[in-house]
C-alpha cells in the first residue's frame, strides 16, 4: 500500500522544469540525444581541484557542509586528471607552475572543461610581477572565469552552475569539429 | 607527551646583557674592524668587513656571555649609490637566553659579490643564502648547493636588484599607460 | 632515530642497492600546497629528499618596494592565508613602531581577540589535515563548520572572509558592533565542546598514536640550528614564543601558558597545536572580559588618534573635501615617513613572522623583507624523514603546516 504524502502538500513550491522538451507517451519519452547526454553530464561533473593558494581554502569551505558543492553532483573530487571532467584552477599560477597546469590539462580526456577561480587564475590578480602568469588562459583554454579575491563560496557555486549550463547545452560533435581544433592549435595543443 | 611550562614574563628578567656590553666585547675582540655601531628601535647593529663575517659570527656564537645562537634572518639590500659596497648582507641574530637581538652587516661590491657561507654554523642559512643568491646574485663561497630556489631555473638576471623592473615586460594584456607605471 | 637509521643497511656498491625515485610533484591532493619533493626510496624507506619550492613565487618583496604602506597590507594577507589577520596586524604594528604611534588599550585587546581567532583557525586546518592524512576524514569536515563561525566574525568587522585586510595603522576601521560581539559569544559557547570532541577522536586513538608517535622527530638543538620557531619548535621542548618574549599589543596583560612537547615528533606537534587552541580560547575570553570593562566614551575607542596616518571614516570621505584629500594622500603614500631601519616580529600561526623594513623617507619602503617561518623550517625535511617510511613522510609534511604562500612569498 502506498504511503501517504506528508510534506509539501499545501505549499506553493513548484518543481523547476528539469527535463528537456520532448514527446511524451504511455511509458516512453522521446527527446534529442544530445539533450539527454547533456542532462546526464551536467549533473555528475567530477572536478579536479588544482588548488595553489588562498582560493583553495575557499574551495575547502565550498566543499564543506555549509556551502556544499556535493549537491550539484560534484561529490567525488578526484586528483587524477585521467578520471576528471572539470579542471578547477584555484589560486595564483606562477611561471614555474605554468607547464604543470598544461600537462595536467593534456592528461584529461575529452570532454573537459576548465574553470579559472579567482583573480589570480583569471588574469594574474594583484600580482603584476615578473614571476606570475597573468592568467591561465595563456596556457590552457578556459570556459568560465570566476572573479574575486578570493571569491565567496557562493560565487564559486555560481561558476560551477555556469559550467553546468555550458555542459548541458554543448552539442555532441563540438569536440571533433574544426573550430575546437583551431582553438587547441592556438594553444599549441594537438 | 605534553607538559606545560609557565611563560616567561618579559624584559625585567633579561637585563643582564645590554647593547653596551655587546659593543664593548666586540670592540675588545676585533678592535676597529667592527664599526658603524648604531642603535635603532632598541636593536644594536654593526658592520664588519666581509672577510671576517664567519669569525664574527663564530665569536658571537661561542662566547659564554654573548651566545647569539639563533639566526633569525639573512637577507641582502641593494644600494646602487654606494660605490664598491652596493650589496649589503644583513644577519639578524637572536640570543634566546637573554632575549637580545642583534643586527650584523657586511658589504660587498657588486662586481665581485663573494661572501663566505654561514651554513657550517647555522643550518637555517642554507636556503636563506640560496634566496639571497637568487634575488641579488651574491655568491656564497662554500655553500653546498647554490642554485636558484624561488625563481625559474632559466632566469639569467637577478630580479631584486634595483635596475630591474617589477613587471614582466613581455605581457600584452596590461597597458602601462592605463596602469599608471 | 635508531628505528629509522638501521633500515638503510645495504652496503654501498651492493648490487641490490637501487633506490627508486619518486616525484611527489607540485600538484598534491588539494590540501597541502604547491611544493615538490623528489624522494629517493629504498623499498618503502626514504633515503633522501630534494625539495623544489617556488611554484607560487609571487615576488612580494619586489612588489612591496613599489607600494605605500596601506597598499602592502593586502600583500601580507596572502602570506599565511589561513591566519591572515595575524599578518595584517603584524604589519600594522611594524608601521606603528616605525612611526612612533601608541595604540590605546581597547584597540590592543580587540586586536588580541582577532589574532587569537586567526590562530585557532590556522591550527584547526593543520590538525584536521594531519587527521585526513592518517585516514580520518571526519574530523576535518566537522571542524570546517566552526571555521565558518570565525569567518562570520571577520566579516562583521572588516567585510571579508579569508584574506581580511583587517584594520588600519593605529587600530580598526570600525568599532565592533553588537552583532560581532554576539557572534563572538556564540563561538565561545559552542566551540569548546567541538574542540573536545575533535580531540577525543585523535588524542588517545590507538591508530593515530601509532602512526604519529616516533615519526618525524627532531631534537631541540637541531631544531634551533635549523631556525625552527612556533609550534614546531615548542614540540621539541623549547618554550620560545614571541608573544611572551617580546610582547606586543598588550599580550603582557594576559595569563596563558606555553605548551611544550618533548620529542618533537608528529604527535607532539599535533598535541602542542591542540593545547595552543585551548590557550587561545582562554586568551579570547580574558580579552573579551577586559573589553567589556570599558564604559562610556572609552568604549567607543577603536583607533589611535593619528589623523596623519589613519584613514578618515568613509562617511566623511564621501561628503567632506578635507577627508577626501587626506584619504587620497595617505593611500598614495604622501605622508611623513621617517628614515629608519626596523626588524619587528609577531607570533604567526607557524612561528616568528618577521618584517625587516628599511625606510628612506620616501613613499614606499626601500626594502621590505619578510622572515617567513615556513620557508626556514622546510629545509629540515630531509633530516626529519631520513629512514622513515613513505606514509610517515607524508604525515610529517602535513604536520609541519607548510603553507605554500608563506614559503615562496
Amino acid at each position: 500500500m502506498a504511503r501517504p504524502v506528508r510534506f509539501n502538500i499545501n505549499s506553493n513550491v513548484k518543481l523547476v522544469k528539469e527535463g528537456p522538451e520532448g514527446y511524451m507517451g504511455e511509458g516512453f519519452f522521446a527527446t534529442g540525444f544530445d539533450k539527454v547526454v547533456g542532462l546526464a553530464r551536467k549533473n555528475s561533473i567530477w572536478p579536479l581541484p588544482f588548488a595553489t593558494s588562498c582560493c583553495g581554502i575557499e574551495f575547502m569551505a565550498t566543499m564543506g557542509s555549509h556551502y556544499d558543492l556535493a549537491r550539484f553532483g560534484s561529490e567525488r573530487v578526484g586528483f587524477s586528471p585521467r578520471q576528471c571532467d572539470l579542471l578547477m584552477v584555484m589560486g595564483t599560477i606562477a611561471k614555474k607552475m605554468g607547464p604543470v597546469v598544461k600537462q595536467v590539462y593534456l592528461q584529461m580526456a575529452e570532454p573537459r572543461w576548465v574553470i579559472a577561480v579567482g583573480a589570480c587564475a583569471s588574469s594574474g590578480g594583484i600580482f603584476d610581477s615578473y614571476s606570475v602568469l597573468q592568467g591561465i588562459d595563456q596556457v590552457v583554454p578556459v570556459d568560465v572565469y570566476v572573479p574575486g579575491c578570493p571569491p565567496r563560496p557562493e560565487a564559486i557555486l555560481d561558476g560551477v552552475m555556469k559550467i553546468q549550463d555550458l555542459v548541458g547545452k554543448e552539442e555532441l560533435r563540438r569536440r571533433t569539429g574544426e573550430k575546437y581544433k583551431g582553438l587547441l592549435e592556438s594553444y599549441g595543443i594537438q | 607527551m605534553i607538559k606545560c611550562v609557565s611563560g616567561f614574563r618579559y624584559q625585567d628578567q633579561y637585563m643582564s646583557l645590554t647593547n653596551e656590553t655587546i659593543k664593548e666585547k666586540l670592540v675588545a675582540k676585533f678592535s676597529d674592524q667592527v664599526n658603524n655601531f648604531e642603535e635603532s628601535f632598541g636593536m644594536l647593529s654593526f658592520e664588519a668587513p666581509k672577510e671576517m663575517n664567519l669569525k664574527v659570527l663564530q665569536f658571537l656564537y661561542d662566547d659564554a656571555s654573548l651566545q647569539f645562537r639563533f639566526l633569525t634572518d639573512l637577507c641582502a639590500v641593494h644600494f646602487p649609490d654606494r660605490k664598491d659596497a652596493e650589496l649589503s648582507i644583513v644577519y639578524q641574530l637572536h640570543n634566546l637566553k637573554d632575549n637580545v637581538r642583534l643586527r650584523f652587516r657586511v658589504s660587498t661590491p657588486i662586481a665581485s659579490p663573494d661572501v663566505f657561507t654561514a651554513t657550517k654554523l647555522f643550518e637555517s642559512a642554507n636556503w636563506m643564502e640560496r634566496e639571497t643568491y637568487d634575488f641579488y646574485g651574491v655568491n656564497f663561497l662554500g655553500h653546498p648547493n647554490l642554485i636558484r630556489i624561488l625563481n625559474v631555473d632559466e632566469m639569467d638576471y637577478f630580479p631584486m636588484r634595483k635596475e630591474f623592473p617589477l613587471e614582466d615586460q613581455t605581457r600584452i594584456d596590461k597597458d602601462d599607460d592605463m596602469f599608471g607605471r | 632515530m635508531s628505528i629509522t637509521e638501521q633500515h638503510i643497511k645495504l652496503p654501498d656498491g651492493s648490487i641490490e642497492r637501487q633506490t627508486t625515485t619518486l616525484n611527489l610533484g607540485p600538484t598534491h591532493p588539494a590540501t597541502h600546497g604547491v611544493f615538490e619533493n623528489i624522494l629517493e626510496l629504498d623499498g618503502e624507506r626514504v633515503v633522501s629528499t630534494t625539495q623544489t619550492v617556488g611554484y607560487i613565487h609571487r615576488a612580494f618583496e619586489k612588489i612591496a618596494e613599489r607600494r605605500p604602506l596601506y597598499q602592502i597590507t593586502p600583500l601580507t594577507d596572502r602570506l599565511n592565508y589561513c591566519s591572515s589577520p595575524i599578518n595584517n596586524i603584524g604589519w600594522h604594528l611594524t608601521c606603528e613602531k616605525l612611526l612612533g604611534i601608541k595604540t590605546p588599550k581597547r584597540v590592543d585587546y580587540l586586536r588580541v581577540i582577532i589574532m587569537e581567532l586567526a590562530r585557532i583557525s590556522d591550527h584547526l586546518i593543520c590538525n584536521s589535515i594531519v587527521g585526513v592524512d592518517t585516514g580520518a576524514y571526519t574530523g576535518f569536515l566537522y571542524v570546517m563548520q566552526y571555521r565558518e563561525l570565525i569567518y562570520e566574525i571577520y566579516e562583521e568587522v572588516c567585510g571579508s572572509r579569508l584574506t581580511t585586510n583587517i584594520g588600519r595603522i593605529g587600530g580598526f576601521e570600525r568599532n565592533f558592533n553588537n552583532i560581532a560581539f554576539s557572534k563572538l559569544e556564540k563561538f565561545l559557547r559552542e566551540y569548546p565542546k567541538v574542540l573536545k570532541e575533535f580531540e577525543n577522536l585523535f588524542m588517545r586513538n590507538r591508530i593515530f598514536m601509532e602512526r604519529t608517535q616516533g615519526t618525524g622527530a627532531i631534537s631541540a638543538e637541531r631544531a634551533l640550528n635549523y631556525g625552527f620557531t612556533g609550534p614546531n619548535l615548542r614540540a621539541t621542548g623549547v618554550d620560545y614564543d614571541v608573544r611572551v618574549h617580546s610582547p606586543y599589543s598588550s599580550y603582557e596583560d594576559f595569563d596563558f601558558i606555553i605548551p611544550v612537547g618533548s620529542t618533537g615528533d608528529n604527535y607532539d606537534r599535533f598535541m602542542v597545536r591542540g593545547e595552543e587552541m585551548w590557550q587561545s580560547l582562554s586568551i579570547i575570553e580574558q580579552a573579551y572580559q577586559k573589553v567589556q570593562e570599558f564604559t562610556g566614551a572609552e568604549a567607543e575607542v577603536y583607533h589611535a588618534d593619528v589623523p596623519e596616518y589613519y584613514l578618515p571614516p568613509k562617511a566623511d570621505v564621501y561628503t567632506k573635501m578635507e577627508a577626501l584629500i587626506w584619504h587620497f594622500k595617505i593611500i598614495m603614500g604622501e605622508i611623513e615617513m621617517p628614515k629608519g631601519e626596523l626588524y619587528f616580529s609577531v607570533e604567526g600561526g607557524n612561528g616568528e613572522l618577521g618584517f625587516y623594513f628599511i625606510s628612506d623617507g620616501g613613499r614606499t619602503p626601500y626594502r621590505l623583507h619578510f622572515r617567513r617561518p615556513c620557508f626556514i623550517y622546510y629545509q629540515a625535511y630531509p633530516e626529519l624523514t631520513k629512514g622513515a617510511m613513505l606514509s610517515d613522510a607524508i604525515v610529517t609534511m602535513s604536520s609541519l603546516n607548510l603553507i605554500a604562500g608563506e614559503m615562496d612569498g
